[in-house]
């Protein structure tokens, strides 16, 4: 048991950036504490300060809007509250499906988007869906703020590109075009659970030559983050995307991810359903484009 | 270590306690206050055992530190009855046998007394997906679905 535990709960977001600025790595920064607390239970962090911002900074972020043609969630919005909500619904809605989907309602009730994200578990299910919406990620310090494109935000297994002085406090992701769509493809061997793999796709065509114009391809739980596959993206671009096409994707996405053992499934099994996943993801998402 | 003042409005009735920043919404409810009714079955956010409401939301008070609740209210499976009547759902689950051990009612029951406070007639899905965070190591769950669903009904037909 930790000797020395102070816990904080900041009043403003400007208050919250002094203290992380101040205690630095002694300090974490707690929201909805669904990863946290566990961590601390385990033994795996030993902060010397626990900064709570979801009791008092949930009023300032917690907040989904529409700006600019940008759908902008605070940071501190509940899994639950993007889950219900219209205008995700109407701008963004794999967004909504995914959170539907995600753990349970005892669950999305208290943890937060922007934990989640910061938590930077490689099997989870938001970075790979993020990455092909091609979202940025609004983190503040006390004298600066900076627009991070998720592909870029993580390094490593619940590493991310972060200083202790940093706080995410907006995801941003842009409507999605017309002539566009997203899917997602997770494989859990139980409801509920954190996935094996999963990919995502999002794919935008032009509706005369039925080619493709753009293409991102994410795959989560194959290696110690979230990887977008640009390689096997290029094989689409100006292509009809068709069935032995997407095969061909699935493929090249496998080799070129290269997924690693993990505890409990060995990398020919991932890529054998990376494969399968991401054909999946590029059919799905070809099929509910609308013109 | 250090302790922190907090105060938690539980089944209606105020409470002040000095906790650590550690203690979780569970541990004040059982050890600080006595309200054993809620059950700590795997501690680590996965069975669901300490399902509590926290301002009307479902949430597992293993994985909710104290400190959070602050100024909240809370409600536990201690206060579902009103006094000796029960709720129509402790009714549903004694008609139909939806408990075996009883380890997971209490979590299970406050689930499903948040899912029908928000949708007063779910589908068979909506109540499977509903307490995909509750886990049942004897009944089978098929009974504690027949036992919301039979809820649910109710309701429609009031």
């Amino acid at each position: 048991m930790r000797v020395k535990l102070e816990y904080i709960a900041p009043a403003t977001v400007e208050e919250a950036l002094r203290l992380i600025a101040e205690y630095g790595e002694e300090a974490k920064i707690l929201a909805g504490g669904q990863s946290l607390l566990l961590f601390l239970k385990q033994g795996l962090v030993a902060p010397s300060y626990l900064i709570d911002i979801k009791t008092n900074l949930s009023k300032e972020l917690s907040y989904i809007n529409v700006e600019d043609g940008i759908l902008k969630i605070g940071s501190l919005t509940t899994h639950r509250d993007v889950e219900k909500s219209r205008i995700v619904k109407d701008e963004i809605p794999i967004l909504a499906d995914v959170e539907k989907d995600l753990a349970d309602v005892q669950i999305r009730n208290w943890g937060t988007v922007g934990g989640n994200i910061c938590v930077a578990d490689p099997t989870a299910d938001l970075p790979p869906v993020l990455v092909v919406l091609g979202t940025k990620l609004k983190v503040r310090s006390l004298d600066s703020e900076r627009l991070i494109p998720v592909e870029d935000f993580y390094v490593n297994l619940y590493e991310t590109v972060l200083s202790p002085a940093e706080l995410l406090v907006e995801v941003q992701i842009p409507k999605i075009p017309r002539d566009a769509s997203i899917a997602y493809e997770r494989l859990s061997h139980m409801k509920g659970e954190r996935p094996v793999v999963s990919a995502a796709a999002f794919v935008r065509i032009d509706h005369n030559s039925l080619k493709c114009e753009e293409v991102r391809i994410a795959v989560g739980g194959a290696g110690s983050t979230v990887i977008r596959a640009r390689r096997a993206e290029s094989l689409c671009r100006g292509e009809k995307m068709e069935e032995n096409l997407l095969q061909k994707v699935g493929d090249h996405v496998a080799d070129e991810i290269e997924p690693s053992d993990d505890i409990y499934y060995s990398r020919d099994y991932k890529r054998e359903m990376i494969k399968v996943l991401v054909r999946r993801a590029l059919y799905k998402a070809v099929a509910k484009i609308r013109p | 270590m250090k302790t922190y003042h907090v105060t938690v409005r539980v089944n209606g009735v105020t409470y002040e306690r000095m906790v650590k920043p550690t203690t979780t919404l569970a541990q004040l409810l059982r050890y600080e206050l006595g309200f054993t009714g809620t059950k700590i079955g795997c501690d680590q956010g996965a069975c669901g055992a300490c399902t509590v409401l926290v301002d009307g939301k479902a949430v597992k008070s293993c994985s909710v530190l104290a400190l959070q609740v602050n100024n909240k209210e809370v409600l536990t499976i201690e206060g579902l009855a009103a006094g000796d009547v029960l709720h129509p759902l402790q009714i549903a689950w004694l008609e139909h046998g939806a408990y075996q051990c009883g380890f997971c009612t209490s979590g299970m029951l406050m689930t499903a007394k948040a899912l029908l406070d928000e949708n007063p007639r779910p589908s068979e899905e909506e109540i499977i997906m509903a307490i995909k965070g509750n886990l049942c190591r004897c009944t089978g769950y098929v009974k504690i679905i027949e036992a919301i669903k039979s809820v649910a009904q109710q309701k429609g037909e009031e």
